[in-house]
């Protein structure tokens, strides 16, 4: 299946600049593979060391959070679009680490 | 650069002031120019720590019982995926976020730190006593290691 994903700004610096890249994938997984092998400088910003998509980062296939279907086995259908999106959090601490 | 129009600061002051004493936090969109990020509307968003348990799942905080809207502020990613695709159909881009420490200085955390993502504005609002004081921008560095402080200009477009 060809899908679209799209890059969101802080990340498009490690995917030559581009806010979306086309791929061909039959699950969310294969998909994300196929972006990283693409762009392998994105793979650190995604993924942990030990391969597992990080805490913090979020995959939409269409509306839905891939969390709440069949992660990285979810299914994809042409022209399926693919968001990463990345958790925005903060709070205040009781240490300043700013220079 | 971060520019903003002093109808934007308002906006980001009121927000900080209405939710006091928790962290309110909401998105910058507006497009760069020449290395300069120029702002061209500040949305709210709502903090999905008000709603624990989602955000629990989503992002699950350390110590919940020391930690909440008031301390931490989390945004949906479905209300995030949303602005930035209206950003996206008027050509804006997402040029960062804001949120308020109540009652706390205008500047990063560690958790800040820890949560954030280069290229990014961090705008963080100090809210004192329920009064919006100083207002300060924060880019990540890019091996991660702190916060620099990011020039504000404030003017009408």
């Amino acid at each position: 299946m060809a899908v679209k994903v799209m890059i969101p700004t802080p990340l498009r610096q490690y995917a030559g600049t581009r806010d979306a890249v086309e791929v061909e994938a039959g699950t969310v997984g294969e998909a994300l593979t196929g972006l990283i092998s693409q762009h392998n400088d994105l793979r650190k910003h995604l993924f942990t060391d030990e391969g597992k998509l990080r805490s913090f980062v979020n995959i939409y296939l269409n509306d839905e959070d891939i969390r709440y279907l069949q992660k990285d086995q979810t299914p994809l259908h042409d022209n399926d679009v693919l968001s990463i999106v990345p958790s925005i959090a903060g709070g205040m601490a009781l240490r300043c680490i700013c220079s | 650069l971060l520019k903003l129009a002093p109808q934007h600061v308002d906006a980001i002051r009121h927000h900080g002031e209405r939710d006091y004493p928790a962290e309110c936090c909401g998105i910058l969109l507006g497009h760069v120019d020449g290395g300069q990020k120029v702002v061209a509307e500040v949305v709210a968003l709502r903090n999905l720590r008000h709603d624990p348990q989602r955000a629990q799942e989503l992002l699950p905080l350390e110590e919940p019982g020391r930690e909440s809207e008031r301390n931490r502020f989390l945004i949906d990613p479905r209300d995030q995926l949303r602005a930035e695709k209206d950003a996206r159909a008027r050509q804006l881009d997402v040029l960062g976020y804001y949120h308020s420490h109540p009652d706390h200085p205008a500047r990063p955390s560690e958790y800040d730190r820890e949560h954030a993502w280069p290229w990014y504005s961090y705008v963080i609002l100090s809210v004192e006593q329920g009064t919006a004081r100083d207002l300060n921008s924060w880019v990540l560095a890019g091996d991660r290691s702190r916060f620099d402080r990011e020039a504000v200009e404030i003017e009408n477009p």
